[in-house]
This record gives C-alpha cells, sequence and structure tokens, in this order.
C-alpha cells in the first residue's frame, strides 16, 4: 500500500532525485577517473588499470592495508564481544541504571570525533602508553563497541522469548540453552554489529590520526598523507577499491539488518 | 532476583568498564589538562593550576606581558557555528522533499532509497571528500564541464574556499538528516492528512499544519545529527577549505601537532563540548515545549 500518497508532488520527486545524484556524483567521478590513463587524473586519455597495478604493488600501500585490517578484526572481536554481552546484561535492568548504562554505551558516538581523538591522546601518553597499532586498536574499539551495540540490541528485543521457553520445558540446561538456542538466534544481529564495526574502524581517520605512531600507518592515514602531497591517480584508484569493498561490506550488514526487521513482524520469527 | 543482578553485572562489566577507562576517564583527564600550564617542550605541568588557556581565547599577551583583546579565536568559533548552521539548513532543504518524496512510496521502494542514502555515509569520509577536491579543483571536473557547456569560460575558483568546505560538509552529512525526517513523516497516521484535505486545506497549507509539526521530533532529531559533527568538523575544512576557512577541529588540531599547546587545545575541545551541550539542551526544550502546545 502506497503511504502518504496524498502528498506527492513532482517537486518532490525532483528533489528527491537529485539529492541522490548529488550523493552519488562524487563516487561515480571517482571511480571513472580511477581508470584513466593521463597522469593528470583530469584529463580524459584512455581506459587503464595500470594506477590499480600500481596500488597492487606499492609496498607502503600493502603494509597500510594490512595494519588496518589488523586493527579492524581486533577491535571487531574484542567491540562485538563486549558489545554481545553487554546487549545480554541489559535485559530486565530498571529504567534508571538503564537510561545511564545506555548513555556510557552510546557515548563515542554523542562526543565529537576530534574531541574523543585529543582526549584519548592525552591519555595514552600521560599513563606513558606507547602509541602504535595496540593504541590504534585501543581507540577503535571505543567507538566500535555502540556500532555493534544497537544492531545486536534490537535483534535480541525482537527475540521470541516462547523459544527459550521451549528450549527450558525441554529440560535444555541454561548453559546449553543459550548455546544451542539463544546465540544462533542473535546471530544475524551479532554478524551485522560486527560488519558496521569492522567498516567504521577501516574508514576511521580523525581517531587514528591522533593516536597512531609513527609506525602504525593504516590506511585512512596513508591516503590522507598522499592527498597532503598533490593529487596522484594512484590515490584514485586506492580510494575506488577502498569505496566499492565498504559498499560491498555495507550491502551485507543491510541484508543482516533487514531480516532482523522482518523477523519483527508477527508470524515472521525464524 | 539477586542472582539475576548478579549475572547482568557479570555481562555489563568488560564493555563498562572499557568505556569509563577509555572514553570516560580521558575526557575528565582533559578537562584537567585544560586547567593546567603547558609544559616548556609540550606536554603539561602537573599541579599547576591555572585558568590561562580559557583566557588565551579572548586575550592575548604582547611581548611586554600585556593583555590584550584578540578576536581571532573567536572568529574561528564564530565561523564554525555560521558553516554548521547553513550546512543544516541546506541538508534540511534538500532532506525534507527528499523523505516526503519517499513517504509517497511504497515501503519496498522507500527501503531502496534509504539504502541508497545509507551507502554513501559507510564509505570512508576521507575519500568522499577527496573525491570533491577532483571536481572542485581548478581545471577539475567542474571546470572541464562548465567549460564544455559554454556557461562559464574563467575557472570557478571555489576549492579552498569557505564554499568549497560548506559543500563538503552538507555532501559528508546529508544522508543524517534524511534518514530521522523519514523515519518521522513515516510515523504520520496517513488517515491524518487525508481528513486535511477533505477539510478542504491546500497542500501547503497540510505541510505547514500538519505534516511538518507532526514531522518536528525527527527535523530536530536530523538537525543535531548533523550540526554536532559538522561543528566539530575536521576532514573537510582540512583538505576543502584551505588557510582561510579553519574550524574549530583544525585549531583543535594544531595545538597537538605543531603549536605543542595542549592546555589550550584541551580548553578548545572543553568549549566545542559545552557549546555542543547547550545546542542539545536547547534542541529538548524545544522539543518539549512542542509538546505541551500540542497537547
Amino acid at each position: 500500500m502506497s503511504r502518504h500518497k496524498l502528498l506527492s508532488s513532482r517537486i518532490n520527486a525532483t528533489v528527491a532525485a537529485l539529492a541522490i545524484l548529488f550523493l552519488y556524483l562524487p563516487i561515480v567521478t571517482l571511480v571513472v577517473l580511477s581508470f584513466n590513463d593521463n597522469d593528470l587524473t583530469t584529463i580524459w586519455t584512455t581506459v587503464s588499470v595500470k594506477w590499480y597495478l600500481a596500488v597492487l604493488q606499492n609496498g607502503d600501500i600493502l603494509r597500510a592495508t594490512k595494519n588496518s585490517l589488523m586493527v579492524a578484526c581486533a577491535a571487531t572481536f574484542f567491540a562485538t564481544c563486549m558489545a554481545t554481552l553487554a546487549a545480554l546484561g541489559m535485559v530486565r535492568i530498571s529504567r534508571g541504571p538503564r537510561v545511564l548504562l545506555e548513555g556510557l554505551l552510546g557515548l563515542p558516538l554523542l562526543v565529537p570525533e576530534i574531541v574523543t581523538a585529543v582526549a584519548l591522546l592525552i591519555l595514552f601518553v600521560l599513563i606513558g602508553f606507547p602509541l602504535g597499532l595496540t593504541s590504534v586498536t585501543v581507540a577503535h574499539t571505543v567507538f566500535c563497541i555502540p556500532f555493534a551495540y544497537y544492531p545486536i540490541k534490537s535483534r535480541l528485543a525482537a527475540l521470541d522469548q516462547s523459544l527459550l521457553e521451549a528450549a527450558s520445558d525441554l529440560y535444555a540446561s541454561p548453559r546449553r540453552r543459550f548455546f544451542r538456542v539463544e546465540l544462533p538466534l542473535l546471530s544475524s544481529g551479532i554478524c551485522a554489529g560486527a560488519l558496521l564495526a569492522f567498516i567504521s574502524s577501516l574508514g576511521d581517520f580523525v581517531i587514528t590520526y591522533f593516536v597512531a605512531g609513527p609506525g602504525a600507518t593504516t590506511l585512512p592515514i596513508y591516503i590522507f598523507s598522499l592527498i597532503r602531497l598533490g593529487v596522484t591517480p594512484e590515490v584514485n584508484a586506492l580510494s575506488a577499491i577502498f569505496l566499492l569493498a565498504s559498499i560491498v561490506m555495507i550491502s551485507i550488514a543491510f541484508v543482516l539488518l533487514q531480516s532482523i526487521s522482518e523477523q519483527k513482524k508477527p508470524g515472521g520469527s525464524a | 532476583m539477586n542472582e539475576q543482578r548478579l549475572r547482568n553485572l557479570t555481562l555489563l562489566s568488560p564493555a563498562v568498564l572499557f568505556l569509563a577507562a577509555f572514553i570516560l576517564a580521558p575526557l575528565l583527564l582533559m578537562l584537567y589538562v585544560s586547567v593546567l600550564e603547558r609544559g616548556p617542550f609540550g606536554g603539561v605541568v602537573w599541579g599547576s593550576h591555572t585558568g590561562i588557556a580559557y583566557q588565551k581565547l579572548l586575550y592575548e599577551r604582547d611581548l611586554l606581558g600585556r593583555l590584550s583583546f584578540n578576536s581571532d579565536y573567536i572568529a574561528i568559533f564564530a565561523r564554525s557555528c555560521r558553516l554548521a548552521a547553513m550546512t543544516t539548513l541546506i541538508t534540511f532543504l534538500i532532506a525534507l522533499p527528499t523523505a516526503l518524496y519517499m513517504s509517497t512510496l511504497s515501503r519496498k521502494q522507500a527501503a531502496w532509497i534509504l539504502f541508497l542514502v545509507t551507502i554513501p555515509f559507510w564509505t570512508n569520509l576521507l575519500v568522499r571528500n577527496f573525491a570533491w577536491i577532483l571536481i572542485l579543483r581548478g581545471g577539475g571536473v567542474l571546470d572541464t564541464f562548465m567549460q564544455w557547456t559554454g556557461w562559464v569560460t574563467q575557472p570557478l575558483d571555489i576549492l579552498y574556499t569557505p564554499l568549497a568546505t560548506g559543500i563538503g560538509l552538507t555532501y559528508s552529512f546529508l544522508p543524517f538528516m534524511i534518514l530521522p525526517i523519514y523515519v518521522a513523516l513515516e510515523r504520520i497516521d496517513p488517515s491524518v492528512i487525508e481528513a486535511a484535505f477533505d477539510l478542504g486545506a491546500n497542500r501547503l497549507r497540510v505541510l505547514q499544519r500538519v505534516v511538518l509539526p507532526l514531522a518536528m521530533p525527527g527535523i530536530i532529531g536530523g538537525a543535531i545529527l548533523v550540526f554536532v559533527p559538522c561543528l566539530g568538523a575536521y576532514v573537510s575544512p582540512e583538505l576543502l577549505g584551505g588557510g582561510k576557512s579553519l574550524m574549530i577541529g583544525n585549531l583543535v588540531q594544531a595545538q597537538f601537532g605543531a603549536s605543542r599547546n595542549w592546555p589550550f587545545g584541551a580548553a578548545l575541545g572543553i568549549v566545542l563540548v559545552l557549546a555542543l551541550l547547550l545546542v542539545m539542551a536547547m534542541a529538548a526544550l524545544a522539543n518539549q515545549h512542542k509538546k505541551r502546545v500540542s497537547r
């Protein structure tokens, strides 16, 4: 059923189309220019993949990618574990403490990135925590927790309680019930949360820029230094790869989240 | 019941302790550092309590040690607020018609557009702003296009101006405005709108008297989601703005880089957080006022 049909107007449709165009034009431009053979990056000559080959042969880029993946995997793992436990622990907590706890879990998204970055840098330097991949991982875990927490929480809220009761009625021990019933049911939420955490860790620039020492160059830091040095076509190719990888990951997360919202509808629980 | 509490406590403690140690404690530490004296080679002098970092926001000390009023930092704050407010307004003007259009579609079609709107948000911020360098720079995509159409023959010289920063910010945060407004519109009962039309209201009046008031929580939510990251933005002004449109974020970064004035950087961060808290409190009040009026 179409909903606010009465409000439909040509102007709104036009603006919506322009908004989508505005959102995708730069992305498309970037991808198209990354296939340009010319060094001058905006003067089009012929189609070429030579910048992609250059990216794949650049040792610095491969090292930065490895750093980024290592940090993102570690931060995602720690954040998802803590977020899953926290979501399970938030069940049946009275309203007062719940507001406080939810506030703390959401705090990393509320505080401006630059402030979190500065505050963490001050902490690390003053307690003598060495700046490097470990400090970056800790910092990423901080803002990955809320990204992982919200999808898990919404999946938990959509969980059909009668399934858990049925498991208990069938003499499943609490431990068995958790691992054989509850955790598999939560898995779509956990996967979506982990993916969102992974994407945001992989893409983070501001916080990493502050807390990474000289040896901990991640992909966004490397891209930033390339942009600072002047626009080279290699950045286009690298950025295009980065863009497409995030689009694939977010599409998977979206499908998972979609399945959660379908499970919420009555009669649709898996 | 006690067992349940113990279970909850155990499950919650890793995340809570971790965030207490690595977000709450750092913020408090930053507050403390902002009232310390700067060390001679960066860092801070412990136990030296002073308001000098906050004084620096308004006054500068000349070579003879006299204080005089300095409007440089106020100007940067004012520019940041102006850019953030303009961005919020422009994203609103784009997002409202877009969200209205989405609310006329079927749920499935709307979900697709929602997906299209969300994707750019999840792609790397740096990469998205970099794409605008390619478009806006002299001899870039926009110039080439304009010269091809023959509308403009001179280079537009948009890159490294506040306008470029504004475009970058609008681009970065537009999805944050569309999503909450759409969610709010979706919650409106279609029969209410139908009733307004039946009672002879025209389209503009329905929008003004029925749809906008009912969508107000979404609009306020979107405004906060755009304004907050805009005010603390670092990437867009750094890449697109050039020297003349520095924002608070760049000023903060400079204190931890070249300037080595940690207390001042921390004080700037605290002022930024206070400004945002003020905006959020105002939004919350506006929301409550609306609720009271509509009752």
